[in-house]
């Protein structure tokens, strides 16, 4: 019978192959096939642990570091390791109730898990954390305290130079797709840190690390054979010299306005006041989300940098400018003279521009004393210049001179958010009047700095510098040097000297001799020092909010000493009222001073300080608006504006970007409703929409003064 | 002690024993790396017989012991007390009603102290050899159906006491009693329906009964199309296959319906479903009520049983052509597989070694097969004979439902990969197995009855 079934036994031999084989196709598409389990595996069984560096050091002209790290502890939690600790009295110590502490225990449980460490409490303030850390020892193993690199700021100031760095949002994450950002990662925001980001920011390392099914880490994937070492970021040598900017953040205190120091030889800013400013620690920490809240709802607008991102009619310090191009023209010479009997009849009697000294000038004189009617001449003559067939090549024969001097267009100093201003061109008179239906007496004021002209003040001092070169500059910037070198060729263009137009030392030395006399004799007296030569400008700049005639603008601008000059400086007081001379013009002086002296000690001159100091020149509405948010806010909770939709959204971060600085100012209004003060960006007409510009320059094109 | 030596020498088959210590060791080898962390101290943790792997490496120590054993004693032996072992093997199980140790939700454990005894594991030896005696008797005509009963008898009675000790997986086994009878000409007919049964089942879980009908009754149409002429010669024909398809009806449409809504535990039919990652389709009702007003959060077990079989399938599928390297398989070493140093052994190894490696396993486990085939051939004696096809049956039925159900193609019923997977009680039943082939293969030329 045995022998009957033998064939049998290659029928179970072939049971047993034909199972084996399909088992051995299935592993194939299984294992070599298939890459989803490869994922699927490495998604669960390895994480990508992220090393942040440590964020580059920013330091000032004398090598003191001016941004640096520190050290801050979150408190972590494991939640299954809670168990026996002493609540009642942690809860003590951390001043919440046993609910509240059950309450974020649960989320965290219920987002993280049981057995993973997890931030309890992050950013721990100081005075907390000496509390816990004596008792640390009675919740450990279950809390513990980790240490993490935050940013700290030794001097209280430059907080709009320096900027800030904040948790990346979505946008941020959209917009810089592919430079290894994730959620959670911190950037520059604003300032040096956002424009050297990629220079400070270092190169993160990656270690992967086995996790295992409860989601710990065990240990490093084979050695650490993949990981990447973080490469810290590199050190910033800047030109600004913080005693010097600490010294305009004193006398700016109180006001509305900026001053820029630039050193003429090299471009290299000294010191960048935009104020009011801000506590630069106020954006570090664990209160930072608080203060920024605080900040960014105040009308008076201290996030915003003023020094590039605001633009003002620039006065009449824009008539050294204009004393340029008339005589490089050959319209005029040095000995050309104009009177005022009052006013100027150019463009008939109809709309006289006043000018407020009777007499006769020549040039110097004219600048030194503001003379209005000489250059509204000077331009008259400049567009009907005979040379061209008509205004239109005139006017931007005029402005290819401007945008040489560096207005009406980005300089590209190395901070975010900075505006072009605006020069205006043929086609924008075209686009108000139609083609060939305005002359020069539609734009009258621009001869004196007022109407469609606009500038930042960073604009303003890279003029002086220019001006004090003699026809050149260098494209104005806060950094120096890249400690290790200039890997992503940022600062070579701060490298390149730019000399656009070549007008001969004689007509500089002419401007000077005005610029000297507004100093020594004219509207500028404010702005001298004991022993040395200050040219400078003067302006009184009129301005309008939403159509509303303000308070003037205090515009200063100079360089010293004549000869040799080391440093430009310009300076602006918002709705000051009175005369550019009046404010501005010390304040540049003591700035002068305190720069080329590196110290002020004469009596006189620091009470000097203490009184510009303490002048109180916030503009009325401003201020007003400030109380009424206190009030507001005194009466309600911040939290509670946010859910009655006092604000619409809680902006963690402006979004500074080059392209959208317009959208953001309209986000800014928008953010209030009816029951919140309406805030525009700055008080000057010259940011208003566009079509309420137009409407203003056809109606409030009269008499400008000074 | 000269005589004693050739005694254990001769006529042994090493190639056998050589894949038995090959398989063996990979099994320890695999359990260290499911158990090894970097910084372990392996010497101390041997010495300690705390670890998994230092256990088992004990329990391979006592089991060459036991093979020696084995080695040293008479084959007749083997053809002397089957009858009686097979008694005391029932025996033992029933005792686990009443000394059983409850582990992992089935009493199917006695506690002997340094180890746990599983008898149904055990109980496999026994049945081997009393199908064997039974089968090598000289008056027996196994073309009687009368014999043919009690020879089936024999090889599913253990599996009443597998089902009331909640251990359906293991008493499945038993099932590959049917190969070695198939051998000694128990009729194909019924290994043929055993396996189109399986392949039903398994089709029925990977579709829903109306396409399995739909294709059915259109495999049933071609077949009498193609066979037109012959069924116009022999209407017998035509008959056969409407009664196939009837049956095949019925089995897809009500057997296996009602199985799974009746006969089986919710459980059990669960875990068959979770292996083919779909929701149980027969208790779908009560599962919503259970489900969403009594406890919608609390996990099922076939949640758990999803979660066994998609991260085994992760920790082989990761490995790859040529797999990660030992110790160094994430999976592994995160504890991502639950019971990896038991029934999920071979994830170590298809993470760890990949494709090629998990190849090489099977061909190994085949060679083995295919070698105990050999060597059932070429006995003079049916016990010996019969009794190594059980052996092989057992240990293919044992490979091939493990592995399936590690790559997703079985359902998760706790069977063991043989040699490898750790535990005594397990090794030390395919010791024996084998030893007493060995032994038995070593008297080849005698006629053991």
């Amino acid at each position: 019978m045995s022998l009957f079934n033998e064939s049998r036994k290659n029928v179970i031999k072939l049971i047993f192959i034909g199972l084996f084989v399909i088992i051995i196709i299935r592993l194939f598409t299984l294992q070599v096939i298939t890459s989803k389990y490869k994922t699927l595996a490495d998604d669960q069984g390895i994480f990508r642990k992220v090393v942040y560096p440590d964020r580059g050091i920013i330091f000032d002209r004398k090598k003191r570091s001016i941004l640096q790290n520190t050290s801050i502890s979150d408190l972590m939690v494991t939640p299954n390791k809670i168990k026996g600790i002493d609540t009642a009295l942690f809860c003590k110590i951390m001043n919440i109730d046993s609910i509240q502490f059950k309450k974020r225990i649960i989320d965290l449980i219920v987002k993280y898990g049981w057995s993973r460490p997890c931030v309890f409490e992050p950013l721990l303030s100081e005075e907390k954390m000496a509390i816990i850390n004596e008792s640390m020892y009675k919740f450990s193993p279950a809390f513990y305290l980790q240490e993490r690199s935050i940013r700290s700021y030794p001097y209280d100031a430059a907080a709009n130079v320096l900027g800030y760095t904040a948790e990346v949002d979505t946008n941020f994450l959209k917009k810089h797709p592919n430079e290894g950002y994730v959620a959670g990662d911190y950037a520059g925001m604003t300032g040096l840190e956002r424009s050297y980001e990629k220079v400070l920011m270092g190169v993160r390392g990656i270690q992967y690390w086995k996790r295992d099914n409860k989601n710990r880490l065990t240990e490093k994937l084979d050695n650490g054979k993949y990981d990447t070492v973080a490469v810290a970021g590199q050190n910033i040598y800047t030109s600004i010299d913080i005693e010097l900017q600490e010294l305009g953040e004193k006398l700016m205190q109180n006001k509305l306005g900026s001053i820029v120091a630039i050193n003429p030889k090299t471009g290299a800013i000294l010191a960048m006041v935009s104020a009011p400013s801000y506590q630069p620690k106020y954006m570090t920490g664990s209160q930072r989300r608080k203060h920024f809240s605080e900040l960014f709802l105040n009308p008076s607008l201290p996030l915003l940098n003023r020094t590039v991102s605001a633009t003002y009619s620039p006065g009449s310090t824009f008539k050294t400018l204009q004393a340029l191009i008339g005589l490089h023209e050959g319209v005029i010479t040095t000995r050309t003279l104009f009177s005022c009997n009052g006013a100027f009849y150019g463009c008939g009697s109809t709309k006289p521009m006043h000018c407020l000294d009777f007499g006769t000038f020549d040039l110097r004189n004219a600048i030194t004393v503001s003379d209005n009617t000489y250059f509204a001449n000077v331009m008259q003559r400049v567009i009907n210049n005979p040379k061209f067939s008509n205004v239109d090549s005139a006017l931007l024969n005029w402005d290819r001179y401007m945008y040489a001097f560096g207005l009406g267009h980005k300089l590209g100093v190395d901070l975010p958010s900075e505006k072009s201003g605006n020069i205006p061109t043929p086609a924008f008179y075209n686009k108000i009047y139609g083609q060939g239906k305005w002359n020069f007496c539609n734009f009258r004021s621009v001869s004196i700095g007022q109407g469609e002209v606009d500038v930042t003040p960073l604009q303003v001092a890279n003029e002086m510098a220019f001006i004090a070169n003699k026809g050149w500059y260098y494209i104005p910037h806060v950094v120096d040097s890249i400690e290790g070198g200039d890997k992503f060729e940022v600062l070579s263009k701060y490298q390149q000297k730019i000399r656009p137009t070549v007008i001969p030392d004689s007509i500089f030395n002419a401007v000077h001799d005005g610029m000297q006399g507004v100093v020594d004799r004219g509207t500028g007296a404010g702005a001298k020092v004991k022993d040395i030569v200050v040219c400078g400008k003067t302006g009184t700049v009129e301005n309008y909010y939403r159509g509303v005639k303000q308070q003037n603008h205090s515009f200063f601008c100079g360089f010293a000493p004549r000869d040799n000059p080391k440093i430009a400086i310009m300076c602006v007081v918002e709705n000051s009222g009175r005369f550019g001379g009046t404010y501005a013009a010390p304040i540049v002086g003591l700035m002068i001073e305190k720069y080329l002296r590196d110290s002020i000690t004469d009596k006189v001159r620091l009470a000097k300080i203490e009184q510009l100091s303490g002048l109180k020149l916030i503009p009325a509405r401003i201020a007003y608006e400030i109380k009424k948010q206190d009030s507001i806010r005194r009466s309600k909770d911040l939290s509670l504006l946010f859910s009655k939709g006092f604000i619409k959204s809680r902006k963690d971060t402006l979004g500074l970007d080059d392209d959208q600085p317009e959208k953001e100012d309209e986000g800014k209004n928008k953010s209030g409703n009816e029951n919140t003060p309406k805030k525009s960006t700055i008080k000057s007409k010259a940011i208003l929409p566009k079509n309420k510009k137009l409407s203003l320059l056809k109606n409030n094109l009269s008499n400008p003064r000074n | 002690m000269y005589q004693k030596r050739p005694v254990i020498t001769q006529k042994k088959d090493w190639v056998l024993i050589l894949l038995y210590s090959t398989i063996a060791s990979i099994g320890l080898l695999c359990i260290f790396s499911v158990e090894y962390r970097g910084g372990d101290e392996v010497i101390k943790s041997i010495l300690e017989f705390k670890k998994n792997y230092s256990k088992q490496f004990y329990y391979l120590m006592a089991c060459i012991v036991i093979a020696v054993f084995i080695l040293l004693t008479d084959s007749k032996l083997f053809t002397a007390t089957p009858m009686l072992l097979y008694a005391i093997g029932i025996a033992l199980m029933l005792m686990t009603f009443v000394l059983g140790k409850t582990v992992n939700g089935s009493k199917s454990w006695i506690p002997l102290g340094f180890m746990n005894l599983q008898p149904v594991e055990t109980c496999k030896i026994f049945t081997s050899l009393a199908l064997a005696k039974y089968l090598s008797n000289a008056d027996l005509d196994f073309t009687k159906s009368k014999s043919q009963l009690v020879a089936a008898f024999i090889c599913f009675f253990p599996i009443l006491f597998s089902i009331l000790q909640n251990e359906t997986g293991l008493a499945l086994v038993y099932f590959a009693f049917l190969l070695p009878m198939y051998r000694e000409g128990f009729p194909p007919v019924y290994l043929a329906i055993g396996i189109s049964l399986g392949i039903l089942l398994v089709l029925t879980l990977l579709s829903t009964p109306t396409q399995l009908i739909i294709a059915i009754t259109l495999i049933t149409l071609l077949a009498i199309i193609y066979l037109n002429r012959k069924i116009k010669r022999n209407s017998r024909i035509l008959f056969i296959i409407i009664s196939i398809w009837l049956t095949s009806l019925f089995f897809v449409g009500i057997a296996v319906p009602f199985l799974f809504k009746h006969v089986f535990q919710k459980y059990q039919s669960d875990r068959i479903f979770s292996m083919v990652g779909r929701d149980n389709p027969y208790q779908l009702n009560n599962e919503i009520v259970n489900t969403q007003i009594i406890k919608p959060l609390k996990k099922t077990k076939s949640d758990f049983e999803n979660y066994n079989v998609k991260q085994s399938k992760i920790a082989i599928g990761s490995g790859g052509l040529i797999g990660k390297g030992f110790l160094k398989g994430t999976q592994t070493q995160g504890d991502f597989v639950p019971e990896q140093h038991t029934d999920f052994i071979f994830t170590s190894l298809g993470e760890n070694f990949g494709f090629v490696g998990s190849v090489i396993l099977m061909l190994l486990y085949l060679t083995l097969l295919l070698r105990i085939v050999f060597i059932a051939e070429r006995q003079r004696s049916t016990f010996s004979r019969v009794y190594a096809y059980s052996v092989a049956s057992i240990i293919f039925f044992h490979v091939a439902v493990n592995i399936c159900m590690t790559i997703g193609l079985a359902p998760v019923i706790g069977i063991t990969l043989p040699l490898m997977s750790y535990g005594g009680s397990s090794l030390l039943t395919f010791t024996v197995l084998i030893f007493i082939l060995i032994r038995l293969d070593a008297d080849r030329q005698m006629i053991l009855r």
